[in-house]
């Protein structure tokens, strides 16, 4: 494979001609990348915002968002705006430490996971070893800040909804990191650019979710009940719950719910275009369309073309997944509480255990599909 | 003193200030929910610690199990139970905090003296990194099977403890139920959880 563009020895080549230390260049460089993901981590949120009233008016045979920018879309920065501008109300009962850590809590993992998402060869903050595993370890954080949000609010209903977020994301964590292992095992690395690469020798046909269709539907389903989308959107149940952990929050701290949830949704659906969809990976492979036309991979022009095809494929596959889920959320009724702990515990663990097992069986078997 | 060790020193201080008053707080605060909270803080900087020595799959796992299931766990367990009682002042409290005092502060003078007398392997072995991962499961499947093992039938035991502890719906034998008939309530009768029919 080629290694793509190194931007990050570039900008530090650049800066060193300027007659900067080699060291400081690199610590003018780390914040750039954290920077950019940050900003397109909103911008996703934003579309994703406006994209969700959009879809679920025509769900609704409504028109939705209009006035506010073509086609309504300035509509969530219209959202986003009045929440800055909301009062900030702390309940005066409530454990006001806390009050505030809950919120931060639930938003800083889901942020730092973007670091694992690549949208290129080195187009990603940081190529960590332990690469997905990062990401399953920052998820398990989540529930100490809702119960944390829910407990502080020193309100019954909170509570309660504070104890399901977090039994619910415990229960669907398990599948979940079950049907990662079974990608992981397949493709030798825990590293999200070499599970990516591992999909593109073939174009589409060798993307993961042939070799693991049931691992991909595990994937999907825990994914939506960790973001807490319906139909597994219980903490927040409002005809049970009022708004679960968040009924007693107001202003910019329920922004920051608001944002983890709608982050959470856009990193997941990026996540199963890495695992499962082959990430940057074109349909048809680049190599052999740089043949086709005559050009070597190495050229600079068919590098850049390369790199954006990249970016456009990552965001156009998890904006498909993104609509999916809106699409669902607006379309299916909720399950009750039994009923998505039965089919946490009782239906997907046992079935992304078999998963696993069938998975290293076959790798065994078949050493050169599945990865030997 | 070049930039990468500065910042590593600065980050060992501030990890090690927040683990030694974190479990201080964890062990002193009155109020058991803020020390849950801060015992998460606490395996969390000691998460921390493991990134500053390059062990970054054992500083994952130490987020997943300590952070993810064992904190996550007693904060249910507080939660569940919340409930605000006053509990009844025990006799001698002063004297008993006093000698529990200077047990600790005896250890930690202990620990001092090892930790001052010991000659150190300075500088330590270097770390694998990335390979780590592969290393650990390495072991874990060659030199330490047995424990492996035993650790997962450890933890089978108490799943399986787990499940009979939560069985709710134990079928309930016949003279039983015939003694509802005859308005007895169910809770004067103790009904074993793993009867002899529940288990045919």
């Amino acid at each position: 494979m080629n290694s793509g563009i190194d931007l990050e020895m570039s900008f530090t080549q650049g800066v060193q001609n300027l007659g900067l230390s080699h060291e400081l260049a690199h610590l003018l460089w780390i914040p750039l990348p954290m920077l950019l993901v940050l900003v397109s981590a909103v911008i996703g949120v934003l579309v994703t915002v406006w994209l969700e009233r959009k879809i679920s008016a025509a769900a609704q045979q409504r028109i939705g968002p209009e006035y506010a920018g073509a086609l309504g879309i300035l509509q969530p920065m219209a959202d986003g705006l009045k929440l800055l501008v909301k009062e900030d109300i702390i309940p005066a009962r409530a454990d006001s430490a806390l009050f505030t850590a809950g919120p931060i809590l639930v938003l800083v993992p889901v942020i730092l996971s973007w670091l694992i998402v690549p949208f290129g060869q080195n187009l990603l903050i940081s190529n960590v070893g332990i690469g997905i595993f990062l990401w399953i370890a920052l998820s398990s954080i989540q529930p100490i800040g809702l119960l944390m949000s829910g407990y502080s609010s020193n309100n019954k209903y909170s509570l309660l909804g504070g104890l399901r977020a977090a039994a619910q994301s415990i229960s669907y964590e398990i599948p979940l990191a079950l049907a990662v292992l079974a990608i992981v095992m397949m493709s030798n690395s825990l590293s999200t650019v070499e599970i990516v690469e591992q999909q593109n020798t073939a174009g589409f046909l060798s993307w993961n979710i042939w070799r693991q269709p049931v691992g991909f539907i595990i994937f999907w389903i825990c994914a939506l009940a960790e973001c807490e989308r319906l139909p597994f959107d219980l903490p927040e149940a409002e005809e049970e719950l009022v708004a679960g952990y968040q009924t007693e929050y107001a202003g910019m701290k329920f922004a920051l719910f608001y944002l983890a949830g709608y982050i959470n949704l856009v990193l997941s659906a990026l996540l199963v275009s890495v695992l499962y969809l082959g990430g940057w990976g074109f349909p048809i492979s680049i190599d052999w369309f740089a043949s086709l036309v005559g050009l070597s991979i190495e050229n600079p022009l068919v590098q850049i073309f390369a790199a954006s095809i990249g970016i456009v494929m990552t965001i156009l596959k998890a904006y498909l997944l993104v609509f999916l889920a809106i699409l669902l959320r607006w379309t299916t009724p909720r399950v009750r509480i039994d009923q998505l702990l039965d089919l946490g515990w009782k239906f997907l663990l046992p079935i992304s255990l078999v998963n696993l097992l069938v998975t290293a069986s076959l790798k065994l078997a078949f050493p050169l599909t599945f990865g030997g | 003193m070049n930039i990468a060790y500065s910042t590593e020193l600065i980050c060992f201080l501030i990890l090690s200030v927040v683990i030694v008053s974190g479990s201080l707080a964890v062990v002193l605060l009155e109020n058991i929910v803020y020390s849950a909270f801060l015992l998460g803080g606490v395996f969390m900087a000691v998460a921390g610690l493991y990134l500053l020595l390059n062990a970054s799959f054992v500083a994952a796992a130490q987020v997943l199990v300590y952070v993810g299931a064992v904190n996550v766990l007693i904060l249910f367990a507080i939660m569940l139970v919340n409930k605000k009682e006053k509990l009844n002042p025990i006799k001698g409290l002063r004297t008993r905090k006093l000698i529990s005092g200077g047990v600790c502060g005896g250890l930690l003078v202990l620990l001092l003296r090892v930790s001052v007398t010991t000659k150190w392997n300075l500088p330590g072995p270097n770390s694998i990194g990335e390979e780590a991962t592969e290393r650990i499961g390495e072991h874990l499947f060659t030199d330490y099977l047995l424990p492996f093992e035993l650790a997962s039938i450890l933890l089978l035991m108490a799943m399986i403890g787990a499940i009979v502890l939560a069985r709710r719906d134990v079928p309930v034998p016949t003279d039983y139920t015939s003694d509802l008939k005859t308005n007895k309530v169910i809770d004067d009768k103790k009904i074993p959880l793993l009867s002899e029919n529940s288990l045919k």
